[in-house]
This record gives structure tokens, sequence and C-alpha cells, in this order.
């Protein structure tokens, strides 16, 4: 019989397949992550926003070691229009306490950082190499093929854990081809400024305080998109998420896009004088819970953004890619007690997610796709309009408050339309309820 | 900005033996409507040149996200070689 070279391959060295070989690792059990990048982080991008809670189970305290750049303790909303700009938000001084809800990081830094304790754990850590293939017996995964000489490695379970790109999980059919429509083209830049300026452009009092602010409104009008700027130490991280469809449906280049943004009256002042460090884009899976690909095979699972387990709305990802890793690791160590790793067993994979709040997430937003598909007008025609009567409000003309209101209600009567308010009203709260 | 100068501030290990980058079918780009992948590529990597009729592809400036191979099916996308490729600093 032909022996294994690990019990367990994991393909992706990003925060789902680091957290299901630290999980393993830790139960002794022998497992190979393969990464492409010269290290783990290198080819790897995201907002940067991370949420503590998923990786504080696995690593205690991980904050007080790991490269974080500021604990988040204001998070705002704005919407934006060409000329204005509404805001919300919440600040809370129980976001500053510890544990902390969350950090703004740089992924090539932190992974890096997380790799290191997952390599401690004695986890094997394989850098700078391409999982061109499964390896099979009949419909059971036994391996890999990497594009090293004699790269071939045997085992009882792969975890892929390689991205929205997922060529594994398409070679095994468990994915349909990813359409322009279930992914967000993301592009970001990291602005450097001193971080007094930063404190002070962003109202917090030490540097270890972070803001976030995320833009959406009539600005990014007949497009689904979110624009973003986050605090670091000593930069900022800016950039926009558009749903691909509509960038390729607009003839848009992305650059230019980014561009604009910045020039917008609301933004240049946050960045002004700042000097660009790195430029990067990646792509966001944003399906939602229709579009993920079926989690399991035999002697295969599927973890993070190569399951498209992203939760657009709040911002997460990260976190629910070490949440899938961690129940995948979890899956695997109960299977190999009874030394069955048939989909009927790794199926415990499907229903852990199911039971925690990943899914349970992705179900509660599982319409939100379909419906912005259908009324984009939702994310610019409420917005401009509010902007527009808050505009109204505060603009002193001698027209008298109640006269304003008036105006105010006639135009969402001729603008919106009540009973098309209605309506709106209803479906969202049809989807969501 | 312009992107020539932001791709300057990406590091890469560039892979001068081979590109990981194609297309199946040079003639479909002649007929291609719009050419999606010269504006949608972040990095600027596919341009169109008319007098030639034919597509170039500066794989080497190439940041891996995916885009084109979504928006193209004539597009042969492959990870570039284990160890080549984009290199962030930040991410």
């Amino acid at each position: 019989m032909r022996k294994n070279d690990f019990d367990v391959i994991i393909v992706g060295a990003g925060p789902a397949g680091l957290a299901a070989g630290y999980v393993l690792a830790k139960e002794g059990i022998s497992v190979a992550i393969i990464e492409r990048g010269i290290f783990p982080g290198s080819k790897n991008v995201m907002g940067g926003i991370f949420y503590r809670s998923s990786l504080d189970d696995l690593i205690p305290d991980f904050y007080k070691e790991a490269p974080i750049e500021r604990h988040i303790v204001e998070q705002k909303i704005w919407l934006l229009s060409g000329d204005s700009m509404f805001s919300t938000g919440i600040k809370s001084e129980k976001y500053n306490a510890e544990p902390y809800n969350c950090f703004s990081i740089f992924r090539a830094k932190f992974d890096k950082w997380f790799a290191k304790k997952v390599a401690d754990a004695s986890a094997m850590i394989i850098n700078e190499t391409v999982v061109k293939d499964l390896i099979l017996d009949g419909d059971r995964v036994i391996g890999v093929k990497t594009d090293r000489p004699n790269g071939d490695l045997y085992c009882d379970v792969v975890i892929a854990a390689d991205g929205v790109n997922s060529f594994l999980t398409k070679s095994l059919g468990l994915r349909k081809k990813i359409t322009t429509n279930n992914v967000a083209l993301a592009l970001k830049e990291i602005i450097e400024l001193p971080d007094k300026v930063i404190n002070d452009r962003f109202g917090v009092s030490g540097s270890s305080e972070g803001v976030t602010i995320e833009i959406t409104g009539p600005y990014f009008d007949k497009m689904r998109a979110i624009g973003f700027v986050y605090t670091n130490r000593n930069s900022l991280s800016l950039g926009l998420g558009v749903v691909t469809e509509d960038m390729v449906k607009l003839k848009i280049n992305p650059n230019d896009l980014l561009e604009e943004f910045k020039s917008h009256p609301a933004i240049k002042p946050l960045i002004n004088g700042g000097e660009t460090k790195e430029y990067m884009a990646h792509l966001i899976p944003e399906g939602g819970y229709y579009s993920m690909p079926k989690l399991y095979s035999n002697g295969f699972m599927v973890v993070g953004d190569a399951a498209m387990l992203v939760n657009s709305i709040h911002r997460e990802g990260a976190n629910l890619a070490i949440e899938s890793g961690k129940f995948a690791a979890r899956t695997y160590i109960e299977a190999r007690k009874i030394g069955d790793f048939s989909q009927k067993t790794l199926s415990s994979y499907q229903k852990k997610l199911e039971e925690s709040f990943v899914l349970r997430d992705l179900k509660t937003y599982k319409n939100l796709p379909k419906l912005l598909e259908e009324k984009q007008y939702l994310i610019s025609k409420y917005p401009k309009f509010i902007i527009d009567a808050m505009y109204e409000m505060y603009n002193v003309d001698k027209v008298s408050k109640s006269e304003k209101i008036k105006l105010i209600m006639n135009r969402a009567k001729k603008e919106l339309g009540y009973f098309n308010i209605l309506k709106d009203v209803f479906s969202v709260w049809r989807d969501f309820r | 900005m312009r992107i020539e100068d932001k791709l300057y501030l990406i590091g890469y290990n560039i892979d001068e033996e081979e590109s990981h980058l194609g297309v199946s079918d040079p003639e479909e780009c002649k007929k291609c409507l719009g050419r999606p992948c010269t504006h949608i590529c972040p990095a600027g990597v596919y341009s169109y040149d008319d007098e030639e009729g034919k597509l170039s592809i500066n794989y080497d400036a190439c940041v891996e996200c995916g885009t084109c191979r979504i928006v193209c099916s004539y597009i042969t996308w492959r990870y570039p070689r284990g160890g080549f490729g984009v290199q962030y600093k930040f991410g």
C-alpha cells in the first residue's frame, strides 16, 4: 500500500489554511501547507480590517504579539454624492478597551506572523510551490501534484484554501465557473502619512486608535460599489470594490475610478500630502450563500474564499475563513478516529458551518446579491434623497422649516413615489426577515 | 497617479522564461466587441494593437487577481510558477 507523505495537505497559506493547519498540528497530526508565494501573505490582499474573536479562540490574546496596526474605536458609514457627504457611525469607549473588536492589519505582515505560529506548532509550510492538480483514486482525492520535480504528495485529506480563484474546487466539479456577478474587483492603495497627521484628521487621541469609513451612495451611480478608508499606524488603506459585471458593463478602467474617488472633496483632505506606497487588486467573493460551491467530497474539503465565505455587508472574510478552517480541521480529526474520509463522514463539516454564525449570517443575507442586482437604485436613490434632504434642512435661505419639510416630502412623492417606497421597504423586509 | 507609476511600487519576482497568461484563440480577439480585458485589468496587462490586429499581454505586470479570466473565457490563466509573480510588502 502507498504510504502517505502527510495526514493532511492544505493548499494555500491564508487565514483559512493556516487556521486549519494550526488546529491539526496542535493535535499532533502531520500536516503540510503549500503556498505559492515566497512567504505566506506575500500574495494576500484584503481591505485591511481583521476581527479578533475567531483567531482569539486559537491563539488567546494574539493581538498582543501579532503585527497589528491600530485597534478600531470608530466605524463610520458615509453616503457620498458628487459634491456632498452624509456621515453616520459609532464610536465607543467599549471599542477602546481590551480585548479589542477589530484591528487594521497588513496581510503580508500578519499572515507571515500567523504562519510562523503554525510552523512552531509543527505544521510544515512549503513555500514557492504551486499545486497543479489533485491526485485521485477513483473519485477520492488522495493527494496533490505540485510544480516541483517529483512533487506528488499523498495524504488522507486535502483541504482547499486556495482562494477566490480556487482551481481545485473547480477541477472536482464542486463549483461552476465564477460569473462577473459573483465577484467584486477590489483595488487598494497604501498611502503613507505621519501618525500625528492621521490622529488629527481622524479625531483619535493616540496612534494605536483607529477609524474605519465605509462609503456608498449615489456617487457610485449604476454600480454596486463600496469605497473604504481605514487608518493604519503610519498610513491609510484606501480602496474600492465594484461588482465586476458593473465594471465591465460601464467600461470602467479601475485605476481611473480609484483616482477619481481620491479626488472627491470629502476624500481628498484625508489623504492630502500622503504618498502612495503600494497598489494592489484582488477579487472578493460577493455572491454570498447561493454562490457557495459544494464544500466537501471524498477526501476533500473547501474553506475560506475558495468556499466563497464572505459577508460583504459586514466586511467579514478573514474571520469566516478562520472559522471554516477550524471546522474542517475538527472534521478531519473526527474522521480519523473512525478511519473514514468519505464524503459521508466529511459532510459534518458543512453541518458545523451551518450551525455556526458563518452560514447563519450568510443565510441572513442570502437574497441580497439578487436584490441589489434588481434594485441597484436602493444604494443610490435613497442615499441621494437623504443627502439632499439633510442639505436642505441645514441650508438657511429664509425658507421656513415647515416649508422645507413640505418640499422634501413632495420630492419624496415625485422622485421616489410613496407606493415605490412601500414596495422597496416590503421587498427588503421580506428578504431579511 | 498613472497606473504605470503605481506598478513601479509593487514588488515582482518576474519569471523571465515563461508567461502564465495567454489567449487560447487569437482570432476571437479580432472579433471581440469592447475587449473587456483591455479596460478591466487593474494592472493594465492587456492592450490591443490595431495595426497588428493582435492582443499584447504584458504578463510581468500581472497582480494575479484573476479578473481577466472571469470576463473572458478565451484567456488562459494559471498561477505563475512557485515563488514567481507579485510580492506585496503590505497586502
